[in-house]
């Protein structure tokens, strides 16, 4: 995000001065910043410190364990089909992801950037299916992967998500971006028109793509109705499904509840940490169009 | 187009039916998707709204209105869709108070700036299902921590997700802790994007502090505050996955105070197997959804010019 422009007539006390001021309110806005960091952190510690600590202990009073212990990562991963749950969603949030950038974004340059007949009803079929929400399309769904064989499927946990309006739509808008003479030159050069959109338009619009990725990506990883639905077997959950019924089915071994719930946060956390910046870059880029 | 002609000859075809070929053979794939995945459920949930069907029986006989009445007159119904709003109307402007007021803060704080901002980001990237488990610990109102600190302090144990008229806050917050961080980053956002120049006319006529804040950054920020209200709102209406894990063993919470129209939804189709009423139930959150859109696209067709 760039910095505000640094206002070329330094004026005292006005201007980026009266937003940027610093002083002795400032470690009043530390303070706050600090405070209100402390209490999002909070349920991230208190998952930790519960799943570090023993089946008893967790009903005693002090916070701290006293006695760390990873007996308990070790029980959940030995009892429940945990790795097969976390490679069930990379599998399933990967192949939508490649499937959904892939189409979104040609079907975005198509729109913006090829003249045929027929492109404003192509837009429009799109654009009405942005205000359908999915829990109108569960029922429907449901009856067609039960006559066509989908039911506890990979295929009948992904096909909702291998494209998405909102996608077309944001990719549409930056394709917006890609100069005519730019695709013209190249189509001089003797470029096809699928490479125009593989080797011209796909590299100018990389930003977009890249937060395309992460969000469709989050989405089906964390996507919870359908798969709830649509999956029956225990080899068949996605992380969101196993965690829940596995929790369920725990009743007060919180200490495991915990510790499967770590399981699968840790590892989304450490990717934002390195992600960080793209991610939240992503958000403004996409949320604000 | 002077050499249309030429590759008329060459191709039989001219370049624009060439390039319109193209176009349609890049957009098979993603349309014949569209409206087999999209647009034709939405047309078959409409048409089970309007039948009696079980999903087993081969029998579907059409009831017309039939289902419509029989959700209206479910009171679990009402109460869902009261609740639905009760989140919602708390909900949205908590967390746009709460992240336009960390925006603001964020903003005088030069350093760690960035720290500040992912960390508050850092639930909005969080899977909701275990969240929604941790929070559900956190509220254990014999061994979870808030009770803790209400008993150190002298404030009386509270039950929050297993008191009637608790639950649905105690999952709100939730919700709101979810959302702050994206909340704060779309504000960052939008208060960057008021130019300095209008700040500096203000201090000129000498306004500060307050007037400031009331009659620069809220008119300007106004297009962000739409967009947030609205997303949050959409956001409310179709709240599911939290209220189903944080109130796993007694579903819709102690009685039916957490219920919303989605789980609703789920419950009627997936547990009773009532296709016909839960249908209907979605045709009527769509309707709530297609309003909210519309108005949101009135809103936002007036020009917004600094």
């Amino acid at each position: 995000m760039a910095a505000p422009a640094v206002s070329p007539v330094a004026r005292p006390g006005g201007g980026q001065a009266l937003i940027m001021r610093r002083g002795p309110g400032d470690a009043l806005v530390y303070l706050a910043l600090a405070g209100g960091g402390g209490l999002v952190a909070f349920p991230f510690v208190w998952m930790l410190v519960t799943a570090l600590k023993g089946p008893r202990e967790i009903f005693e009073l002090h916070f701290w364990p006293q006695a760390p212990t990873v007996a308990n990562f070790a029980q959940v991963l030995g009892a429940t089909q945990f790795p097969r749950w976390f490679l069930n969603s990379l599998l399933v949030a990967g192949i939508t992801t490649l499937s959904a950038v892939f189409l979104d974004s040609l079907t975005g340059y198509t729109l913006a950037k090829l003249r045929f007949p027929g492109r404003g009803l192509c837009f429009v079929v799109i654009l009405s299916t942005l205000m359908i929400p999915t829990e109108m399309l569960v029922i429907p769904w449901y009856a067609m992967s039960v006559r066509l064989g989908w039911i506890d499927t990979y295929w009948g946990i992904m096909f909702p998500g291998l494209t998405s309006a909102f996608g077309v739509f944001l990719m549409r808008q930056f394709m917006h971006g890609v100069p005519d003479e730019l695709l013209d030159a190249a189509r001089i050069d003797g470029l096809r028109e699928f490479g125009l959109f593989t080797a011209i338009a796909m590299p100018l619009v990389r930003p977009a793509l890249a937060a395309l990725s992460i969000f469709t990506f989050l989405g089906n990883w964390n996507a919870f109705i359908w798969p709830l639905i649509v999956i029956q077997t225990p080899a068949m959950r996605t992380l969101p499904v196993g965690i829940a019924l596995f929790s369920g089915e725990a009743g007060s071994a919180w200490h495991l509840i915990m510790a499967a719930s770590s399981l699968a946060v840790l590892p989304v956390l450490a990717v934002f940490v390195v992600l960080q910046r793209q991610i939240i870059e992503g958000v403004v880029l996409t949320g604000l169009r | 187009m002077g050499n249309d002609t030429e590759a008329a000859s060459s191709a039989g075809l001219s370049l624009a039916a060439r390039r319109a070929l193209w176009a349609y053979a890049f957009l098979a794939a993603p349309l014949i998707f569209f409206v087999i995945i999209r647009l034709i459920p939405a047309a078959a949930a409409l048409f089970i709204s309007l039948h009696r069907w079980n999903i087993v029986s081969p029998q579907r006989p059409f009831v017309g209105l039939a289902n419509f009445r029989e959700v209206s007159s479910d009171a679990l119904f009402w109460k869902a869709a009261v609740n639905t709003l009760r989140y919602a109307l708390t909900g949205v402007p908590a967390q746009l108070l709460l992240g336009l007021s960390l925006a603001l803060l964020l903003r005088r704080a030069t350093r760690l700036r960035g720290f500040f901002r992912a960390l508050y980001f850092l639930p909005f990237v969080t899977p909701v299902v275990a969240a929604s488990w941790v929070w559900q610990w956190m509220y254990s109102p014999s061994f979870g921590p808030l009770n803790r600190l209400f008993d150190a302090v002298g404030l009386p144990p509270q039950a929050f997700l297993r008191r009637p008229d608790q639950a649905l806050y105690a999952i709100t917050a939730m919700v709101v802790w979810e959302y702050l961080g994206f909340q704060v980053v779309i504000f960052l956002a939008g208060l960057d994007a008021i130019p300095a120049v209008f700040y500096e006319a203000a201090a000129v006529d000498g306004a500060a502090g307050w007037r400031l804040f009331r009659h620069i950054t809220v008119p300007l920020l106004n297009p962000t505050l739409v967009f947030s209200a609205v997303y949050g709102v959409i956001v409310y209406l179709q709240l599911f996955t939290q209220v189903l894990n944080m109130t796993f063993g007694d579903q819709g919470g102690p009685l039916g105070s957490t219920m919303t129209v989605v789980l609703y939804v789920y419950i009627q189709a997936f547990q009773r197997f009532r296709m016909g009423p839960a249908a209907a139930a979605t045709v009527i959150l769509f309707g709530a959804l297609l309003v909210i859109t519309l108005l949101q696209l009135r809103v936002f067709s007036r020009a917004v010019e600094y």
